[in-house]
């Protein structure tokens, strides 16, 4: 208990707070411009960090992560751009409020909410977090290969563009990860004769251009739609009416952001949609939920919130990341010298510790700060896209040569760049890439020092007691969807029109077609979408950026992926008809 | 407020570019079976799994090109990023040369003026400010080692 309070003496000490404080103002900044989400911004914000001690520089990005979070919330509300995909649902009802005038009780709340999930998920990962490391502290190489695999595969499972694609990216990224010198034999490997490369791509300018770079290249492309100016933001505190609607809504996105939050590739997308379908389902209105219902707001912006805090538990207590924004945290304490896992609680407590508690401070700084700088935040949005967008690359650029005094590594930066647009164009998510680079070096050398342990013999991975369930949860994760999408073949096909239909009015022009901007992500997909009623999902039309396809459950490939980006992608051919159909079910 | 298509997501491109996206992960994992053999078992044999793995997925993504989402089509604003991806290239040939301050400035003046449509007034006065900030930020208060002129 007494390293819990030398935690706080940490997180006290003045640069800390400070950097605290900076972090969740740059990332509320940085996250209020549409596109960059927390990973971007971290990615993009990475160089700034390393001058500075491994605490300071966590609790910085920790800092820059739900100021991130939080600010998307903001141009979700204001101008129904969700930032990042976990704020996608809060546009139903959030936008709907801006529109009666109440955006700033949308905008508290959320704040308001985001403090009570963030810091009652500290709480719990507090006490979490030392339990899992305990009992990871057996976990032996076998162990780690199959957890680095589930990871991947789970991640892979939920992300973007399809199973298949995100399990192509997560190949390239390990394969990235073996350039440069093999640390069993010293041979050099993939790295065509250049000296550079000899110590293997660093992890920064990968993180930098497939994230930062790549979605900057992406936006330029798409962003001639202007944007609206948003409403004036008026009343920021919510009611008392609107605080005591909401409570209920607030403890259980907490649980539930908690509780997904932990998994891996769940997280803050994941949550916020539970969340918000669990309030729509306990509802005796349930039709109030997109007209401005205040629980809309409140129950997915604490799940959000929660679930950031608690995916922390994985990648401080075992070491692995859970989300592609853990995997920018992982290599940036990688490249400070510290390997997060189950040694961290016991032989860096003083860095441990101190992260988790400057979370409850960033917390609060983040609920003094939201509330008072909202007029600062509303005004940059109201900055052109095309004066915002040199800025954010020179910064990208520059930052990149000052992490290693390497020209070499802004043309990195470059490359990965437009490896990342690119991939964008073509429907994969660069997230699983980045996850699988940070994860590549661990899973190979945990890979071979298990194959040398077992004398080469693999079926050592499942006799072991630990391993050898992890192999099974590896094998359901696998197995599942293929069963899934076998038994839907099987049934007669769906047509397209049944799979598109959770976009009925997806080809309807709408009044307010000319307020999307182009820093969409291609896949929205947001099952809620469905439900909501028809001008309510017209509005919504294109508003999503989803970074991931929300509303998939691990079992639905094929047909139901290909249905992701396409009912946006072509929004002409989807059909008017059975519009209360949810897209969970295509058939 | 200028009206636009409903549509504000590029053109689909058709099922044939699901295939060069898979000729493109079959060809990563093929080179990197390659340059595995070539390092024989041991260092070779993590990147051999990835190759092959690399290839069957590529494989799969080729069988189900017709079905799965099409990619989106190079329109005539993705010249836009080509023009870019250039300026950045000539940014990154000249600094280390002739420091970072005239590249950064002229940079930032393409993209406001060309790449964003800026007026020039506009795109003068954002490019000099961004170079006085980085100036003042890299060299002056960070002390940051990047080429500088002066």
């Amino acid at each position: 208990m007494s390293a819990v309070i030398d935690g706080f003496a940490v997180v006290l000490e003045p640069t800390n707070l400070l950097y605290c404080l900076v972090g969740v103002v740059i990332g509320m900044l940085i996250g209020v411009l549409p596109g960059l989400g927390p990973a971007a911004t971290i990615a993009i914000l990475l160089p700034v960090t390393f001058g500075m001690e491994p605490v300071t520089a966590v609790i910085m990005l920790a800092g820059i992560f739900y100021g991130a979070q939080y600010g998307g919330t903001i141009t979700s509300v204001l101008l129904r751009l969700p930032g990042e995909a976990s704020s996608v649902v809060t546009v139903f009802d959030g936008y709907a409020l801006a529109r009666q005038g109440r955006a700033g009780a949308a905008l508290g709340i959320a704040a308001i909410g985001s403090f009570v999930g963030g810091t009652l998920s500290i709480v719990a990962l507090t006490f979490v977090a030392p339990i899992v490391a305990g009992f990871a502290l057996d976990f032996g190489p076998p162990e780690y290969t199959l957890l680095a695999l589930l990871g991947i595969m789970l991640v892979a499972t939920i992300s973007s563009g399809g199973r298949i694609r995100a399990l192509a990216a997560a190949g390239v990224g390990l394969l990235l990860a073996t350039v440069g010198r093999d640390d069993f034999t010293s041979a050099e490997r993939f790295t065509l004769g250049n000296l550079s490369l000899a110590d293997g791509i660093d992890f920064v300018p990968i993180a930098m251009g497939l994230f930062g770079l790549g979605e900057i290249l992406y936006n330029l492309e798409e962003r001639h739609r202007a944007v609206q100016p948003p409403a004036k933001v008026t009343g920021v505190w919510p009611s008392r009416a609107d605080l005591r609607q909401s409570s209920g809504a607030i403890g259980r996105g907490s649980v539930i952001g908690f509780v997904l939050g932990i998994l891996p590739g769940g997280g803050a997308v994941l949550s916020s949609l539970a969340a918000y379908a669990l309030e729509k389902r306990r509802s005796k209105h349930p039709e109030r939920f997109g007209q401005g219902a205040i629980e809309g707001v409140a129950a997915p912006e604490t799940a959000n919130n929660a679930a950031t805090t608690s995916s922390f538990i994985p990648l401080l207590s075992l070491g692995i990341p859970a989300n592609a924004t853990m995997a920018v945290i992982f290599g940036a304490l990688l490249i400070q010298g510290v390997t997060p896992g189950p040694q961290l609680v016991t032989e860096h407590p003083e860095l441990f510790w101190g992260v988790v508690n400057s979370m409850y401070i960033g917390n609060v700084l983040l609920l003094i700060m939201s509330i008072p700088l909202l007029g600062v935040f509303v005004r940059i949005l109201r900055v052109r896209a095309t004066v915002l967008a040199p800025i954010t690359v020179l910064i990208t650029l520059v930052g990149a040569y000052t992490v290693n005094n390497s020209v070499f590594d802004i043309g990195l930066v470059i490359g990965f760049g437009v490896l990342g647009y690119l991939m964008k164009k073509a429907g994969f998510d660069p997230g699983p890439m980045v996850l699988a680079f940070v994860l590549g070096s661990l899973l190979e050398t945990s890979l071979r020092r298990s194959l040398l342990l077992f004398d080469g013999d693999p079926t050592g991975f499942v006799t072991r007691p630990i391993s050898g369930t992890l192999f099974a949860m590896f094998l359901a994760v696998v197995l599942l969807p293929l069963a899934g999408t076998l038994l839907r073949r099987r049934r007669p096909a769906p047509t397209a029109g049944g799979e598109v239909a959770a976009h009925p009015e997806a080809d309807r022009p709408t009044d307010t077609a000319q307020t999307q901007t182009g820093s969409m992500e291609p896949g929205p997909t947001v099952n809620e979408s469905a439900e909501n009623r028809p001008a309510d999902s017209q509005q919504m039309k294109s508003g999503l950026v989803a970074g991931k396809p929300v509303s998939q459950s691990p079992s639905s490939t094929g047909p139901a992926d290909a249905q992701v980006g396409s009912m946006a992608e072509r929004p002409g051919e989807s059909p008017s008809r059975n519009p209360n159909s949810e897209t969970k079910e295509p058939e | 407020m200028t009206t636009e298509p409903a549509d504000d997501r590029p053109p689909a491109a058709g099922p044939s570019a699901n295939l060069i996206a898979a000729a493109v992960v079959v060809l990563l994992g093929g080179a990197a079976i390659a340059g595995a053999t070539d390092l024989g078992s041991g260092p070779g044999t993590w990147p051999m799994i990835v190759g092959v793995a690399l290839v069957v997925l590529g494989l799969a993504l080729a069988v189900q090109a017709r079905r799965a989402e099409p990619p989106e089509r190079f329109t005539r604003s993705s010249l836009l990023v080509v023009a870019a991806v250039a300026s950045m290239i000539v940014y990154v040939a000249v600094i280390a040369t002739i420091g970072f301050e005239i590249p950064t400035l002229l940079l930032a003046f393409v993209w406001l003026r060309f790449l964003g449509k800026e007026t020039w007034r506009t795109s003068i006065a954002v490019s000099l400010g961004i170079v006085v900030v980085f100036y003042a930020l890299f060299v002056g208060a960070l002390d940051v080692t990047i080429p500088h002129l002066f």
